[in-house]
């Protein structure tokens, strides 16, 4: 109890500033003050020590007369004073001695303190409001918890803003200082001229005012140094803006992580859009919008306001060359001097990539009987095609060799150094030149070598590798007895996007490359081949091989080894007319995914890069490619075009089908033949732009027609004075072919301009043409070459005119083969009518012949009936003449 | 009102000939969209509610569904863009023209009138 006590007694020294009305009295330095719980905010509660000998004193012991209850007793003051007396310092009560002898009432209250909250057990009240207040709590509590019940209850009034009367606060004090006013008076002056001189003219003149000297007064300014003037304050108007802060981060992707997300559109069920269809709302909304809409649309269809007129009407500017030239210029013509017989050009192909290497082969201008008569000397002679240069006229940079007279061939489009040919006995002969194929590509330096070489002396000359011509041998021919049995007609190359199996049908190409070739033969047959070795056939032939070994030359390449001499056809497809009459004779054929020669160049040049870079030459591992199991494609067309020897167009079907009664593969019957040449059919070509529209030209007339349209040819020219002999569509411009004659002449023909005869007629040698090919080699130089009859190839350039298509030249084509297809529709159809008239006067016809014989018959009736009563009355007067009959006469009375 | 002659390809803007009071909207409707289908150039023409979703349609379902999706979200981000500028300002029709075809879209409170037409060549 001492340290306690005397803690309080130290706090209460400190305490002793914040008194408040409590004690008036100052604090006393000796007194030792007691402490109240002023810091708790009860100023009246002091708290005291009661010992038990104090609580039994004053009774006041702890649970007897201190209850939970009534946890404070009412102490009389005089029992405290009392107290006091007795055990003077000792006494409890001794710290607030002083509250209680300052004490007003008579009673002190003295609570117990279970919870020791004031720090001791016991406290005392020393006032007599806080005995009151003690006593009887204040009900204000309980009356805040009532209100708080029910304020959630009350439903929130809007009581409307009231205005009140503006209360100034400073505000127009600061506008007044910052308006702005006149501070003195503005002076007017009025200046007007004599009343006498209104409406006079006027005449102002200029003046130069630094000329005369009073006519200004000046007042220059001047820095004066006397008079500075600091700006101490300056009003300036700030914005407040928020600051805005971009940043970015980037969040370290760990792992990619493939997600996917699958979705479909929402869509209406079937009576949701019937519900929908019956809404007033949408029938309203249409008739609404369909107002705007149909302006909208009808705008469209006056008037397309966005072309450029000033485009349109301008043609292609950059014209190369003149354009009133239209006709073929004479460039460049290669003839085989070296040989001994006359020999006649069969067939004539550009080189695919090389600029200016053109290969032709050659035939010996003899008939049939001829040959055999002579077949001693043609054995000693070569045949050959030649590969010929613009840069060396005279010399043939390549010669192929084959066994017999070729009379077409084609470079495979996939490698350009892979080259098949038709032989006129039937076979078909395969050449590999890619070992000399950087002879060829390197023609150009040629020229300026051999001027080097010249200027040696003669002893030293050399000869130049350049200029012996080299002679190529054929690496692959075709089994004698399972190919074609007469001359080969035509030889394609299949494209490399697919390719056919034994029945016809279609299957993806996996290689990528040409693998297939198709012949068709004067002995009425069209055959499909396979360059790959077929793997059923090796075990046949291996006896085979052991007889016929023959000895390949080492300068051979192998390439095609495995085809040679026991190269069989995949496919043979018989031209058959019926079981009665001859098969027809193809001459041509054209395929459906045919020759794409414009874009050849550009897959070969993209092919052969693929090749150089890295593996090898597919063709060199063509057994690679047989084992994959090919996947057949759909809906491919597999009908054809063939060209017949008497003049028959034919379009049929490459697919097999299985005989019902024999079980045997059997060609189809064709869909369609027409007959419409005079004389063997020599083209037969797929437009370069169009696909289904094919050029057929043969005897004495020329003839397009579309695929697909089974009623005709869309034009039929008229008989020629000239045989034609050569045709060739333009490779650039789609209305425009090239025929040649059997006089010499180039027929070019026009589409746009005239459609019955040719628009340009040009003669080009004295022979007959045997084949036309264009080539074009950039957009400005287009050629063509033209070969005859008597060996020599010519080539021409073709003028710009003739090369280069008008703007929509593509379309009007296209609309002039659709209004030819129109045309022959309504002639179909004017053919059904005029059918239909015919019956009909027909009919008539036999009516009037009925009408009038019935007529005749009638008459003679008629005339027998006045006969016959001519008759009576004459009868009839005989008698009464005669007296047999008396007549009666009816006399008139008069007479009586 | 100018009068259009009628031309082949022309036709006038209302429908000639009386209807009968008693077709219900259903054939109204169908009327008018065999209407606009029925003018020269028009490839297809689709009415889609509010959602962006094709109620009537003369395309395929795919195609329809496409057109829906994208114009529906076009038609709003150009509504939006003119309300933007000018709050009073609403948007009544738009047309997309194109190298191939104009594609017309007559925008509503709940539905859009999609009409694809190839302007004569």
């Amino acid at each position: 109890m001492a340290p306690k006590s005397q803690k309080q007694k130290s706090s209460g020294g400190q305490k002793n500033p914040k008194r408040d009305k409590t004690k008036q009295a100052l604090p006393d330095s000796e007194e030792r003050e007691p402490i109240n719980m002023e810091s708790m905010g009860h100023p009246e509660i002091y708290p005291l020590v009661l010992t038990t000998q104090t609580q039994e004193i004053l009774n006041c012991r702890i649970d007897k007369d201190i209850t939970d209850e009534k946890p404070y007793i009412l102490i009389k003051k005089e029992d405290i004073l009392a107290d006091f007396q007795n055990r003077g310092a000792v006494s409890d009560f001794y710290p607030v001695r002083k509250v209680i002898q300052e004490y007003p009432g008579d009673e002190l209250l003295v609570v117990y303190d279970k919870d020791f909250r004031y720090g001791l057990n016991f406290y005392l009240i020393g006032t007599e409001e806080g005995k009151e207040n003690y006593l009887n709590p204040p009900e204000v509590p309980e009356e805040q918890e009532e209100y708080k019940e029910h304020t959630p209850e009350d439903v929130y009034v809007y009581k409307p803003p009231i205005s009140k009367p503006w209360v100034s606060l400073g505000s127009e004090k600061e506008i007044e200082e910052e308006s702005v006013k006149e501070s003195t008076k503005q002076i007017t002056y009025m200046i007007s001229r004599k009343r006498s001189e209104f409406g006079a003219p006027i005449k102002f003149s200029d003046q130069n005012a630094s000329s005369v000297k009073d006519a200004y007064i000046e007042c220059t300014a001047y820095p004066d140094r006397h008079f500075t003037l600091k700006q101490l304050e300056k009003d300036v108007g700030i914005q407040g803006v928020p600051k805005i802060k971009d940043t970015s981060t980037q969040t370290r992707w760990t792992y990619p992580k493939n997600a996917i997300t699958q979705y479909y559109p929402r869509e209406l069920s079937e009576e949701e859009k019937e519900t929908f269809g019956q809404s007033k709302s949408l029938s309203d909304f249409l008739n609404n919008t369909s107002i705007s809409v149909e302006i909208a649309l009808q705008q469209n269809e006056i008037m397309n306001t966005f072309i450029d007129d000033w485009k349109c009407l301008a043609e292609e500017e950059s014209t190369f060359g003149d354009k009133t030239d239209t006709h073929l210029k004479e460039y460049q013509s290669f003839t085989d001097l070296h040989t001994l017989t006359e020999k006649m050009v069969t067939s004539v192909s550009w080189h695919p990539t090389i600029y200016g290497l053109i290969a032709v082969s050659v035939a010996v201008r003899l008939s049939l009987e001829e040959r055999v008569h002579f077949s001693g000397k043609l054995l000693l002679q070569p045949s050959l095609i030649l590969f010929w240069s613009f840069s060396d006229p005279i010399h043939p940079q390549l010669m192929l060799e084959s066994p017999d007279d070729i009379f077409c061939f084609k470079f495979c489009p996939s490698d350009p150094n892979i080259i098949a040919g038709g032989c006129i006995n039937g076979q078909i002969v395969m050449w590999d030149i890619t070992a000399h194929a950087d002879r060829i590509e390197n023609i150009k330096t040629g020229g300026s070598r051999r001027k080097k070489v010249t200027l040696k002396p003669m002893f030293l000359l050399e000869p130049d590798s350049n200029k012996e011509a080299m002679y190529i041998r054929h690496c692959a021919v075709s089994s004698i007895e399972n190919g074609h049995k007469k001359v080969i007609t035509d030889i394609h190359w299949l494209p490399d996007t697919f390719e056919i199996n034994r029945l016809g049908a279609v299957f993806e190409n996996r290689n990528g490359i040409c693998c297939q070739l198709v012949t068709c033969s004067a002995d009425c047959t069209i055959c499909f081949w396979d360059i790959r070795p077929q793997k059923a056939l090796i075990q046949q032939p291996i006896e085979k091989k052991k007889e016929e070994h023959i000895e390949i030359p080492f300068d051979v390449p192998s390439t095609f080894l495995h085809l040679d001499l026991s190269w069989k056809p995949l496919t043979k497809i018989r031209l058959s007319k019926g079981e009665t009459s001859l098969d027809h004779c193809p001459t041509k054929i054209s395929l459906s995914e045919g020759d794409l020669l414009y874009k050849a160049q550009d897959k070969i040049l993209a092919q052969s890069k693929a090749v150089k870079a890295g593996e090898m030459n597919p063709y060199h591992n063509l057994e690679g490619g047989l084992a994959n199991h090919l996947k057949p494609i759909e809906d491919f067309c597999t009908k054809f075009f063939v060209g017949t020897e008497e003049g028959g167009v034919i379009y049929t079907d490459w697919k097999m089908e299985r005989d019902p009664e024999t079980g045997r593969l059997m060609t189809k019957k064709p869909v369609s033949l027409y007959t419409v040449h005079d004389g063997a059919v020599h083209t037969v070509q797929r437009s370069p732009f169009y696909q289904d529209i094919i050029l057929t030209i043969g005897g004495w007339n020329v003839a397009i027609w579309k695929e697909g349209v089974m009623t005709g040819p869309l034009l039929q020219s008229s008989c020629a004075p000239k045989r034609y002999t050569a045709g060739h569509w333009s490779l650039t411009r789609p209305g425009v072919f090239y025929i040649g004659r059997e006089d010499g002449y180039v027929d070019i023909w026009d589409l746009l301009e005239k459609t019955h005869e040719p628009s340009l007629s040009q003669n080009i040698c004295i022979t007959m043409i045997t084949y036309i090919k264009p080539w074009t080699f950039s957009a400005k130089q287009q050629f063509i070459a033209i070969a005859d009859y008597y060996g020599t190839l010519h080539i021409l350039e073709i003028p710009w005119t003739l090369s280069h298509p008008s703007t929509n030249e593509v379309s009007s084509i296209n609309y002039y083969f659709e209004r030819e297809v129109k045309h022959l529709e309504y002639v179909e159809q004017r053919k059904k009518i005029r059918e239909q008239e015919k019956k009909e006067m027909e009919l008539e016809l036999e009516k009037k012949k009925v009408k009038t014989y019935q007529k005749s018959k009638e008459q003679l009736e008629a005339e027998l009936k006045l006969d016959y009563e001519s008759y009576l009355e004459l009868e009839k007067n005989t008698l009464v003449n005669l007296g047999f009959i008396k007549v009666k006469e009816t006399i008139s009375f008069v007479d009586l | 009102m100018t009068e259009w002659t009628n031309e082949p390809g022309l036709c006038p803007l209302r429908s000639s000939g009386p209807r009968p009071a008693g077709l219900g909207a259903q054939a109204e409707v169908e009327e008018t969209l065999k209407r606009i289908q029925s003018h020269k150039g028009v490839i297809g023409t689709m009415v889609v509610n509010a959602e962006g979703i094709p109620i009537r349609t003369t395309l395929d379902n795919s195609t329809t569904v496409q057109y829906a999706g994208l114009l529906h979200q076009l038609t709003v981000k150009a509504r939006s863009t003119v309300r933007d500028i000018d709050p009073q300002n609403d948007l009544t029709f738009l047309r997309i023209r194109s190298k191939k075809h104009e594609i017309m879209v007559a925008p509503d409170k709940e539905y859009l009138l999609i009409v694809i037409q190839n302007p004569c060549e």
